[in-house]
């Protein structure tokens, strides 16, 4: 057995052996290598596929560095977004305050670069050190007649959810901002997809060709004019729903818009998700539209995945991933090809994740809560797994012990949703589960 | 136009250079002392250009550590690390959250110790790094400063020490932020002097090695705590680089507590800077140096005649850490081309020293930038029109947008393949790095060229 730390013993389940509920959703264990990030992390990813907003970290260097050009989010317009704005705080702010600093960089910025909004970011010491931040936002805003949106995001005030949901208030504060023109009965805004490799376009060209109008994506290329108009659409389609479930929950209360968790990883769920929106419409023609894209695209792709079936049955994989829910859809896109989980587990899953995740594996399988390269090392090699899909911070993990890997993160440069990147997904899979390198290392 | 705001910086921040160093310690685990996502971000910059499991513990701040202080936090991730890690050494580094509320963290560690009694633990050595000071560089140096301090104060080495008197044959190299070939490479050298190096740190093995057959929690390699003990006895140390300040030289304390002579260097790039530390390395061990290295450097020679034609009067765009820019300037100009900007996001001070005598020389050709962010470089790059970008991955952007190929050095290097293995260091290293710039020369001529030609 590996050492897991006592604090964690309730955050590691055998199915068939153990029977307690997972004790998740609390705060990591000091000490352990927890893969989770922070609460800025949170709100960074959220937010940053807005390609027309400045996005201002305000804090010492790092934490602007290190989510510099972080997401593979794709933009049709501006590339802002791509960009690293800090105020770069030194030890004499962290004495006399960075307000100051804070104001300054924001006018200069605004000025240079013209943003349709700008989101500040307040990293970890910002409280400490008692600024201000939405007096500062707000006074900017009213000087340069741009929404300049204060996002709490101190790292250690919870976990990545947090950030989420700060991220989603911030967001908030812009919907409902401008008037609702010539928006149609049949709309919809796209919630949770962040344009990874171009995904949105992909999702946002289905909903066209079923005659679904899309006002805004939030935030894959999200747009700040079209978020400022998302409280037109009739519907809200929530993907990702750990991060943009607030936003949803909030918009429903204010403006009764409805909401509906979606995935579009696999081709059983994404038929789901696309039936399911045209369904609500209760609309012939869409639904007819609709039928005929789901037997468009399942008939292209269905066929290419499954060739790599034969050689892929059986080969088993561990999962870890940020949010539990999209868990599911990797477990049903491996079962397509006949792989099945043998260990599974999230950074921040909550008690009906895990309780479903319980009900969808077999017996024997490992599910995970904020786990750590100990573990995951651990029961990937008990398990004798042929495939790791996870984040880039495991994929060194999974090498070094002769393990495949496939990149299910929002670094990634590949489409994996929809049909066309179910096959880019069971290809991905493929390569690596097939690749004749493994004979050399240890794990043959 | 300079803005008060940093855009798309030129450094990173301190926790992550002290971490680097105690990845180089023979059984060591970093430990940060502040939120968890200082450790996952700082563990994906390292995954990403290393490519191998780097594991960094957290203290794990939530809402109340910070109101009362991150004691009790820092003990028990202290106790969770032993648990699971097993470790010979823990090395702690603040964060600019535990620093702002005041955690007086040596008090912390003597509490623990004490409560431990006589309870074996392992060496705890700590470093502050509080990230609204200096870089990523300052941070390398506090925490070689730390490990140096720690393992020269201990009481039984300073009684070896009178025993035995110092050993001539071993010298401590404190090599700067260099890549894994190049401690690879300097201890080659230094090994065929007769020389035993005790390198603070050395990541050579523990970030760039072999395939497992299970979870190495703690990759082997590393300078192991005996060398390390053995830091007192050394007659000589050699430190790479000259932007340290005073305070910050693990070098100067060894000069000055212990009456190590001191060997301070720049960075061995190029045929003079690499003189010097052959010479030095002739000086520590009297010996002559070895053929192997008079025929790299004599290779190395050759090669600049035969290339120089394809270099001269060309023009680059040299990026980074402060003493990687220095050293690749001057390797620059002893090819003939121009390092036409030259810029760091340091404070800078020994960039402009270093390079303020080459820029007369240069008759002002060359811009020097110190505490630059990629949009002050690219403002003053567009007009200078240079030939290729030479520093990290971040410079990707600028070339792409200009057109000028990046030849890539330094740290990070995460949009390409190997930079465990790129060699930067000494006649060998500079020869690679030369034969790189000048096929990106040649090659850029070629494909801008109408005929297409196979041969020349």
């Amino acid at each position: 057995m590996p050492e897991i730390l006592i604090q964690r013993k309730k955050q590691v389940f055998r199915k068939g052996k153990d029977d307690f509920s997972i004790k998740c959703g609390k705060d990591s264990t000091a000490g352990s290598v927890s893969q989770r990030s922070c609460v800025f992390c949170g709100s960074r990813v959220v937010l940053y596929p807005i390609v027309d907003a400045l996005h201002l970290v305000h804090g010492p260097i790092g934490c602007a560095a290190y989510t510099w050009d972080l997401r593979g989010s794709l933009s049709s317009g501006r590339q802002l977004h791509r960009m690293s704005f800090s105020t770069d705080l030194q030890e004499k702010d962290v004495v006399f305050g960075g307000e100051k600093k804070l104001y300054q960089s924001l006018v200069e910025l605004i000025d240079k670069y013209k943003p349709k909004s700008a989101f500040v970011y307040a990293t970890c010491i910002v409280g400490i050190i008692g600024d201000d931040v939405d007096a500062v936002c707000k006074r900017v805003s009213k000087e340069k007649g741009v929404p300049v949106l204060p996002v709490h995001s101190e790292g250690f005030k919870g976990t990545k959810k947090d950030g989420y949901k700060a991220a989603c208030e911030a967001l908030f504060k812009l919907v409902g901002t401008s008037e609702i023109k010539d928006t149609g009965k049949f709309s919809i805004n796209i919630l949770g997809d962040f344009n990874i490799a171009g995904e949105t376009w992909m999702i946002r060209d289905y909903y066209s060709r079923m005659g679904v109008e899309v006002v805004s994506t939030i935030t894959g290329d999200g747009r700040t004019d079209d978020i400022c108009r998302a409280h037109g659409a009739s519907l809200n389609i929530v993907q990702c729903s750990g991060s943009m479930m607030y936003l949803a929950k909030m918009m429903k209360e204010e403006y009764g818009i409805p909401f509906m968790r979606v995935s579009y990883f696999g081709i059983e769920d994404t038929s789901d998700a696309l039936l399911k929106v045209a369904e609500f419409f209760k609309n012939t023609e869409i639904v007819a539209r609709t039928k005929q894209l789901i037997k468009e695209e399942t008939e292209i792709y269905l066929s290419e995945i499954y060739k790599y079936k034969n050689e892929l049955e059986g080969k088993k994989a561990t999962i870890y991933v940020g949010g539990a829910f999209k868990a599911f859809s990797l477990i049903k896109a491996l079962d397509m090809i006949g792989m099945s989980v043998a260990v599974v587990g999230s950074q921040t899953g909550n008690q009906d994740d895990y309780a479903r995740l319980k009900e969808m594996c077999d017996e024997g399988t490992i599910i995970l809560d904020d786990s750590n390269p100990v573990e995951l090392a651990h029961f990937s090699l008990e398990k004798n797994v042929d495939i790791f899909i996870g984040g880039v911070k495991e994929r060194p993990m999974a090498y070094k012990l002769g393990i495949g890997f496939c990149d299910h993160n929002h670094h990634r440069k590949e489409v994996l949703t929809g049909y066309r990147g179910t096959l880019n997904f069971v290809r991905e899979v493929y390569s690596s589960v097939m690749s004749p390198v493994w004979r050399f290392t240890n794990r043959k | 136009m300079n803005t008060t705001a940093t855009k798309n910086p030129c450094k990173l921040c301190a926790p992550l250079g002290a971490s680097l160093v105690f990845k180089g310690i023979r059984g060591a685990i970093p430990v940060l002392h502040g939120s968890q996502g200082c450790a996952t971000y700082i563990r994906g910059y390292f995954i990403s250009h290393f490519r191998e499991p780097v594991d960094i513990a957290s203290s794990n701040f939530v809402e109340t550590t910070s109101i009362f202080g991150g004691e009790k936090n820092l003990c028990e991730a202290l106790e969770n690390i032993n648990r699971q890690y097993n470790p010979e050494v823990i090395g702690v580094a603040t964060t600019c959250l535990s620093e702002t509320i005041g955690d007086n963290v040596p008090l912390f560690l003597n509490n623990f110790l004490k409560k431990k009694g006589s309870e074996p633990f392992p060496d705890i050595i700590f470093a502050s790094t509080p990230s609204y000071s200096g870089s990523h560089i300052d941070g390398f140096h506090a925490a070689v400063k730390a490990v140096v301090e720690y393992y020269s104060h201990f009481r039984e080495t300073a009684d070896l020490l009178s025993a035995r008197g110092r050993e001539g044959n071993s010298v401590a190299v404190l090599p700067n932020f260099v890549s894994p070939e190049d401690i690879r490479h300097l201890k080659e050298i230094i090994l065929d002097f007769g020389v035993n190096p005790v390198f603070v740190p050395d990541y050579s093995q523990t970030l760039d090695g072999v395939s497992w057959n299970k979870y190495e929690k703690i990759p082997e390699g590393g300078t192991s705590k005996e060398e390390l003990l053995s830091l007192r006895k050394v007659s000589s140390v050699i430190e790479l680089g000259n932007s340290l300040n005073e305070k910050d030289s693990a070098g100067k304390f060894l000069e000055s507590e212990v009456g190590t002579k001191r060997h301070g260097l720049g960075l061995p790039i190029g045929i003079d800077l690499t003189d010097d530390f052959f010479n030095s390395l002739k000086i520590i061990s009297g010996r002559k140096i070895p053929d192997k290295y008079i025929a790299q450097r004599g290779r190395l020679v050759d090669a600049y005649c035969d290339a120089h034609k394809y270099l001269f009067g060309k023009k680059a765009v040299v990026f980074g850490d402060e003493d990687m820019v220095v050293s690749i300037a001057r390797f620059l100009c002893e090819t003939g081309i121009i390092p036409v900007l030259c810029a760091s996001g340091a404070q800078g001070s020994e960039l402009k020293k270093a390079l303020q005598q080459l820029s007369m020389e240069y008759k002002n050709k060359i811009v020097i930038r110190t505490k630059a962010d990629f949009v002050d470089i690219e403002e003053e790059a567009v007009a200078l029109k240079p030939d290729f970008l030479i520093g990290n991955s971040k410079g990707y952007t600028l070339s792409r947008k200009m057109g000028v190929p990046l030849i890539r050095v330094g740290f990070p290097v995460h949009d390409r393949f190997g930079a465990s293995r790129i060699s930067h260091l000494c006649y060998k290293g500079t020869q690679e790095l030369f034969d790189r710039i000048v096929n990106t020369i040649i090659a850029k001529k070629q494909s801008e060229s109408a005929a297409g030609y196979t041969y020349m």
